[in-house]
């Protein structure tokens, strides 16, 4: 039956009134997923027409204050990077942006991290939902406004932003803000990033956007509640300075750009960009066959025990679509810190491109917009806000991993490539978490800027470039060590030294990466974690058949002072993880290897931590691999002769390095051959080779197989709905060590008669 | 015409058919998964990843655990060329990896010239000896 227009009209009004009561009567303005799932450019407003309509042809104008904001953008990253405390701000951890009226990122600066490219438009999106009408809060000139909480946009809660409007004769026309790793957040480990949290609420500050600036003053008494709940409150002061300045500069040169060119020019140029962006990234796509590339990668661990979980993805390109559907993924697993909320995972995906495929596009929210994803709710990639996601680079780094390998395969082929193709880059942070009182007397929790030495993905006529940049930034240090040393009581007693004989071999191998060892010296209130996954399985694959990395544990040595050792007697120091571990040179001393999830562990003046970063994936055949690169490799100490013979069949003289070229080549054939032997019809191999479950006596997350319909939570036994998998907990791995112990000793105790002292129940 | 996939596959538009890029062999029909058309083996990672310490010792030596994940390589059964590596978990099917779809391949390029060796993207290095002025 139709309705009467009058009907209708009463229905709107019903709904306005329904509406206002909801929005006057809501106890909690908890994360919102309206805004929280939605990573594109909002839909052009009525404003941004007319102002397309009057500036879109002069595209001299449009260039001019493009890039005079870009150059903004730029020069408030240098402030931050120069001035921030952090040091994550140090070795450019940070972005600063330019935002529409709508919240879209339209130009961020070039360097830093660029996932956040895709994460900082979500609580600008909150403020101009929430707080501009409210009659409690409201936005206006010189306000800033301070987030955190990764469950409202951010990649984790290390990650703070400053905000300001920007505004023009009393009309708000766009958006400045700044935003950098700060480290430290008062969570349950230092540093910010726990391990340990099992709750959201383990996990130190969570601050939803929330006015902290007012007349561009920051708000004493807000700051000095922010200062008593972390453990460095003089960093959280100085970068909440920091930032506001940044963002003030950035306001300056808008005003600039308002003052010559006027609100609709610039409204004009930032509604250009975004569309420009969109429009050549769905061209770009559309260059690409159609296809589906399917792959996974694991993780080894969930930075408290060892278990496999997995990250899958297939990627369907029709015309000029691209969809990364993760179906098939682990589901969240809920006490424990590595899930990721969903913005995070498409934050890490943007990266990806921004980074490594197509980076000379400009960096802001439009280069990612085009592109769909597909999560299964409550997974690994898109956890609930229940669930802790401290360590959601551990999901989200996989997450860049498959987008990296699946995007080669579709590249190889296109005519126009703007990077080379690329076999996946290392993906982890094997880096020093640190913490505790220093030398100094002051509290500090942060981390290793060593962080940024991951090794380069193999190229498809290149090498990969040896600890070059991390996954999340092309441009980021490494930072002086000598210059932290002033700051913290430890030394990196060997560091920037390749770990020899962990490349990922190919046609073209993987650049490497390179050991730490590092001792507490000055502190007996000093303690160090390391969080990453691989030290068991890598979480890389290779490409077009070359290897990923090995696997990278933790070492430690204890019951030593090393730091007397090196007094009287030096000779006995070695230089590399393998002379300690296999020589033991060191007398009474515990030597022992860990999976890299070593939760915050108190050290002892001069004992041993010591880890290695990996190496990105290696491409192409290995018995490809030009000889004169194996001897260059073998002279830079990257590998050994031993090793080179082993895995690239290359005839040399061990003394003089020399290769038979005609020997070589023989080798190589030989071993083709032996390759055909050994090798299995597909079919033949599937029989024998392929199970229908999951190992029996390993803790497996997933889907298996081909099989979506149901996702394995950690034994055959236990299968989840993937729709609604409910909740997974975990046992506390010391309560497991000590039921071990305990049936140990039963057993003990059984065979050899000895009575419980104490048999109550 | 023929369309370079990979660094060692190529599809034959024409015969519909994946090819080695090395030997020339006919790998399998391009409709479906080239891996079909291959030899696999399952090699222990220790060849690959040899332990940098001592795995009598050390329960983690940076050699990944077997039992954890295999290492399956991909060989063209004609000249022994290694296409692909592929890290799974252990006992879990090889992947389908390339579905493509053909006509859409075919429609794509013929609108485009044929390429004998693929593009490789601009060159950055920089002649920091070069100048212009």
């Amino acid at each position: 039956m139709n309705k009467k227009s009058t009907d209708i009209e009463v229905d709107t009004q019903d709904q306005k009134l329904v509406a206002k009561f909801l929005k006057e009567t809501t106890l909690f303005l908890g994360p919102d997923p309206e805004i929280m799932r939605d990573h594109t450019i909002l839909p052009c407003t009525e404003h941004e027409a007319e102002c397309l309509e009057k500036y879109a042809d002069d595209a001299y104008l449009m260039s001019s204050i493009r890039d005079r904001l870009s150059a903004a953008a730029d020069e408030g990253y240098e402030m931050v990077e120069q001035m921030g405390a952090a040091p994550g701000a140090k070795w450019g951890d940070v972005i600063t942006g330019i935002y529409s009226k709508s919240g879209d990122l339209t130009i961020g600066s070039a360097g830093g991290v660029l996932i956040f490219s895709a994460l900082v438009h979500h609580p600008i999106k909150f403020i101009i939902k929430n707080w501009v009408d409210e009659p409690t809060v409201g936005v206006s000139e010189g306000d800033g406004f301070i987030h955190n909480d990764s469950r409202y946009g951010n990649v984790h809660n290390t990650d703070q932003s400053m905000i300001l409007p920007v505004f023009h004769e009393g009309e708000l026309v766009c958006w400045v803000a700044s935003t950098v790793h700060e480290g430290e957040n008062g969570a349950i480990e230092p540093g910010g990033m726990p391990s340990m949290a099992e709750t959201p609420f383990d996990e130190g500050l969570k601050m939803s956007p929330f006015k902290v600036v007012e007349k561009y003053q920051i708000k004493r008494d807000i700051l000095t509640f922010l200062q008593n709940s972390v453990r460095e409150p003089k960093l959280q002061y100085e970068d909440m300075k920091v930032k506001l300045f940044a963002c003030m500069r950035l306001e300056k040169r808008i005003k600039e750009v308002l003052s010559s060119d006027g609100p609709e020019a610039l409204t004009a140029c930032l509604r250009y960009t975004n569309e420009s962006v969109m429009t050549e990234v769905r061209r770009r796509i559309t260059e690409w066959p159609d296809m589906t590339v399917r792959t996974y990668v694991t993780m080894d661990s969930t930075l408290r025990e060892n278990a496999l979980i997995k990250v899958n993805v297939a990627v369907i390109k029709k015309g000029d679509r691209l969809i990364f559907d993760f179906t098939g993924s682990s589901p969240e697993i809920t006490n424990r810190a590595i899930n990721t909320a969903l913005p995070g995972a498409k934050g890490m995906i943007a990266q990806a491109f921004l980074n490594h495929i197509w980076p000379d596009l400009p960096r802001g929210q439009a280069a990612f917009s085009p592109i769909e994803v597909i999560t299964p709710n409550c997974s690994i990639v898109d956890a609930s806000v229940n669930a802790p996601n401290s360590q959601s680079l551990m999901s989200i780094f996989c997450c860049f991993t498959v987008a990296q390998h699946a995007a080669a395969k579709f590249l190889y082929s296109v005519p126009q490539k703007y990077t080379r193709v690329l076999s996946p880059w290392f993906n982890m942070i094997n880096t020093f978490i640190w913490g505790g009182v220093n030398q100094h007397g002051e509290t500090l929790g942060n981390l290793c800027a060593d962080l940024n030495g991951m090794g380069g993905g193999a190229r498809m006529n290149l090498d990969g470039e040896h600890a070059l940049a991390p996954i999340f930034a092309s441009m980021a240090d490494i930072g002086e060590q000598e210059m932290n040393e002033e700051e913290v009581p430890f030394l990196q007693l060997v560091s920037k030294k390749m770990t020899t004989n962990t490349q990922a071999p190919g046609k073209y191998r993987g650049g490497m990466g390179y050991t730490m060892i590092v001792s507490t010296k000055d502190s007996d209130q000093w303690g160090f974690m390391t969080t990453a996954v691989g030290s068991k399985t890598p979480a890389i694959q290779g490409l077009f058949g070359g290897y990923a990395c090995g696997s990278y544990p933790l070492c430690k040595v204890e019951d030593v002072d090393v730091y007397d050792v090196l007094l009287n007697n030096p000779g006995q120091f070695k230089h590399s993880i393998p002379e300690i571990m296999n020589e033991e040179p060191f007398d009474n001393a515990k030597y022992s290897t860990h999976h890299m999830g070593l939760g915050f562990d108190l050290s002892k003046r001069g004992e041993l931590y010591m880890i290695s970063q990996g190496s990105g994936g290696g491409y192409g055949d290995p018995y490809e691999r030009d000889p004169a690169l194996v001897i260059q490799d073998i002279e830079e100490s990257l590998i050994t002769p031993e090793w080179a013979m082993k895995i690239y069949k290359v005839v040399l003289d061990e003394d003089t390095l020399i290769v038979d070229q005609e020997e070589t080549k023989k080798l190589r054939n030989k071993e083709r051959e032996i390759r055909k032997k050994q090798g299995v019809p597909y079919a033949k191999f599937v029989k024998q080779h392929v199970q229908q479950e999951p190992p029996a006596d390993i803790p497996f997350y997933g889907s298996w197989n081909s099989d979506y319909d149901v996702v394995y939570a950690g034994s055959r036994d236990d299968k989840r709905d993937p729709k609604n998998p409910g909740p997974i907990y975990i046992t506390n791995p010391r309560d497991v060590r000590i039921a071990e112990l305990e049936s140990e000793l039963d057993a003990v105790r059984a065979q050899s008669g000895i009575q419980a002292t104490d048999t109550r129940k | 015409m023929k369309v370079l996939m990979t660094e060692y596959l190529r599809i034959d538009l024409d015969d519909e058919n994946w090819e080695c890029r090395v030997c020339d062999h006919v790998v399998g029909p391009a409709r479906g998964n080239y891996k079909e058309g291959l030899l696999v083996h399952h090699r222990d990672p220790a060849d690959i990843h040899p332990p940098v310490i001592d795995r009598d010792k050390y329960r983690f030596t940076f050699c990944p655990d077997g039992d954890w994940v295999n290492i399956l390589e991909f060989y063209c059964p004609n000249c022994g060329t290694q296409m692909e590596v592929e890290y799974a978990l252990p006992g879990h099917a090889p992947l389908y990896d390339m579905e493509v779809d053909l006509d859409a391949l075919k429609e794509q390029w013929s609108h485009r010239e044929e390429m004998l060796e693929p593009s490789t993207g601009p060159d950055v290095s920089v002649d920091r000896h070069q100048h212009n002025h």
